[in-house]
């Protein structure tokens, strides 16, 4: 599903991306571990074509993602930091919103749908400006998977979720990737990280160092060998 | 066909946003009626000086309240990351300027539907006129256009809204030459044929920097 | 950039060098006095060749936004960012001749006469992109904002010239030779003479900043590479 080959991106004369290769295919769960400043959140920007790469190719479902645009872009669900949602209107506005920039506005159930799912159906009336930080962010991935996207790019899902929360979102996930789509998720915590997901890939100075199937990788060892690394 | 119906849908969702909040257009208007009060104190607008001096102090305050709502309207999209949530969908980059526009066009145009009764009623100048109306409306949309364009280059500067008008109101100035000239000219009882050389240098404003405008505004976008 | 020596550039500057002196010797020597106004008039010859200069330099530097934009190479920038600085230069020599002419002329430093009016609204436009420049961070961001405005921003300049120019007529009509300023062929030379000269003074300071620009990316490159942090 997705193809990185030879990534570089460079902000001036500093490279963030310093040739990465990377492929995640269709139904595979990846979760994206590194230090603050490693380039997970640059190379997830990337492959949701909201930074264009300095050199290297990049294919989403076989489309190239410089080039398709639209076509890309209609496959990619992502997940900021920030909640891309608009604090000035309703939850439901916000998807209805969002339902019609992709083409799916008919689909009202699924609206409906997602908001039980994330539990957010009682406040689907009120101002997103009154929620807090865990329900924006259930709202966010909501939002994120609202047009069935094929890749699923998510940086930081876990912020701000309480063990609740985080645990449907990891059902949610699970259940994605069962159904065919490609998952990549960024996360600074390493529990976490070695906790969900299929593989485990460490990214550090704008590289892959590291890329292991999560039964291959063992728990006790991984702190040292991340610190390791990354040093 | 989608683009219309995305560009609509961008619009709809500033109006619902801003039907909530009403914190934009009430910003707008209440500058509006404060710089007509200042302008007022410093020209002593009365009589045949307030007929002379009314495109003038009409069009300052429509431009200045325009940059307000204009950096109003991008700093939406930038506070919680909304204008990424936008580039990630499946439209073309050029649905989200007129998206935006439009939206920025409808606001500046409800403020202008209240001061121009207001302002012609406080001064006693005949601006309620067809002819007035229509220019006004011509050079708002040139304005609106560049205007959203300044606007998401400003919002992403160190200086943020400060830098607006400085970037804007110089590209402004033939628009607002020409719409003061006309509305001058109307004011004082000329028909539209005879300021007709005023609203087609308004037009070609409108055309040219609405058509630049949207061919820029994706590079302005990306990262 | 290998050797020490510029040799198209020293080239440049030698010829803009004696096309200036050439220049400044026919506006003094070579030029009548003109009937009217007197030897004030002499400025003119400066006035109109800084403000040709300056028009011209942001005419360079919309070229240089849309080939940045198309094809997103840092010299289409560096281009743009040279020019619109040594063009600033030229604008502001052009305002300030004006005034200094206007004085003499119309016994006023400032008068809003087209011309002068639309050299200071483009002299605060590329001021307002420099500071456009100095606000953003990121490099490729800063290129892309700029490129954008430069192109906006020049294709305003017919509309402000029109604008302006139907505004408000008092100048001299310098090519027609109409009222205010007796033209002869003599002058006619003087002219073509001084554009030349400043024309190529505009390219020699440009190929000058764009190597200056050129150095300054190095330098931030070895330090990058060092280690150091600014």
């Amino acid at each position: 599903m997705i193809q990185i080959r030879g990534m570089v991106k460079s902000f001036g004369p500093r490279a963030a991306l310093d040739g990465v290769d990377l492929s995640v295919g269709a139904g595979e769960f990846v979760t994206l571990v590194g230090p603050n400043g490693a380039g997970k959140t640059t190379l997830l920007r990337v492959l949701a074509t909201l930074a264009r790469p300095t050199s290297g190719t990049i294919h989403i479902a076989g489309l190239d993602s410089v080039r398709a645009g639209s076509e890309v872009r209609r496959r990619i669900g992502f997940l900021s930091h920030r909640t891309l949602l608009y604090e000035d209107l309703t939850a439901e506005q916000n998807l209805r919103f969002f339902a019609r920039i992709y083409d799916v506005a008919g689909d009202v159930e699924r609206i409906h749908g997602l908001l039980e799912r994330v539990g957010l159906a009682a406040r689907r009336n009120d101002m997103v400006r009154t929620f807090s930080r865990g329900m924006q962010q259930r709202l966010s991935v909501a939002r994120a998977v609202l047009h069935r996207p094929s890749v699923l790019l998510m940086d930081e899902p876990y912020t701000g979720l309480d063990p609740q929360a985080a645990q449907s979102l990891t059902d949610l996930l699970t259940e994605l990737a069962g159904d065919g789509c490609a998952i990549l998720l960024t996360t600074h915590d390493l529990v976490r990280g070695l906790q969900v997901g299929r593989r485990v890939v460490l990214l550090a100075q704008g590289r892959v160092v590291h890329d292991a199937l999560r039964t291959d990788v063992d728990p006790a060892a991984f702190p040292d060998l991340y610190l390791r690394l990354t040093a | 066909m989608g683009f219309v119906r995305k560009v609509w849908a961008i619009v709809a969702k500033d109006v619902a946003a801003e039907l909530h909040t009403r914190e934009m257009v009430s910003a707008m208007l209440v500058f509006s009626v404060l710089a007509l009060m200042i302008f007022s104190f410093a020209l002593d607008l009365r009589g045949t000086v307030a007929r002379a001096a009314a495109p003038g102090v009409l069009w300052a305050t429509v431009a200045f309240a325009g940059t307000l709502g204009l950096s109003r309207s991008m700093a939406r999209e930038q506070q919680t990351g909304c204008i990424d949530g936008l580039l990630l969908a499946p439209m073309d980059r050029s649905a989200i300027f007129f998206g935006k526009a439009l939206g920025n066009l409808i606001f500046m145009g409800v403020v202008e539907i209240v001061l121009l009764p207001l302002f012609s009623a406080l001064f006693d100048v005949p601006l309620l006129r067809p002819g007035v109306v229509l220019v006004t409306a011509l050079g708002t949309v040139g304005y609106a256009a560049v205007g959203t364009l300044l606007a998401a280059i400003a919002i992403n500067t160190r200086a943020r809204e400060v830098m607006l008008p400085i970037l804007l109101l110089p590209l402004a100035i033939p628009a607002l030459v020409a719409a003061v000239q006309a509305t001058g000219g109307l004011v004082e009882g000329a028909t539209m044929s005879e300021v007709s050389g005023w609203t087609r240098l308004l037009v070609a404003y409108d055309l040219i920097i609405v058509a630049v405008s949207m061919l820029t505004f994706g590079y302005v976008l990306e990262e | 950039m290998k050797s020490r020596w510029d040799g198209v550039g020293i080239v440049l500057a030698a010829l803009s060098g004696v096309a200036v002196l050439a220049g400044l010797g026919m506006v003094f020597f070579y030029a009548p006095r003109e009937a009217t106004m007197g030897d004030v008039q002499r400025i003119f010859y400066f006035h109109v060749s800084s403000a040709w200069v300056g028009f011209f330099a942001f005419f360079v530097t919309f070229l240089g936004g849309i080939g940045y934009l198309v094809q997103g190479q840092r010299r289409w920038d560096i281009l743009s960012l040279s020019s619109v600085e040594v063009g600033l230069t030229f604008i502001t020599m052009a305002v300030v001749t004006g005034s200094l002419w206007a004085r003499p002329a119309w016994g006023t430093y400032w008068t809003w006469e087209p011309r002068l009016t639309i050299s200071a609204v483009q002299l605060l436009i590329y001021v307002a992109y420099g500071m456009l420049r100095t606000a953003v961070e990121s490099p490729e961001r800063k290129a892309r904002f700029a490129a954008a405005y430069g192109i906006v921003a020049f294709v305003t300049v017919p509309l402000s010239w029109f604008a302006i120019r139907w505004w408000r007529t008092i100048h001299p009509d310098v090519l027609t030779g109409g009222e205010g300023m007796a033209f002869t062929p003599r002058m006619g030379h003087t002219l073509m003479v001084s554009l030349a000269a400043f024309t190529l003074l505009y390219f020699t300071l440009l190929r000058q900043r764009i190597c200056l620009e050129r150095v300054v990316g190095r330098l931030l490159h070895l330090r990058l590479r060092l280690g150091s942090r600014r």
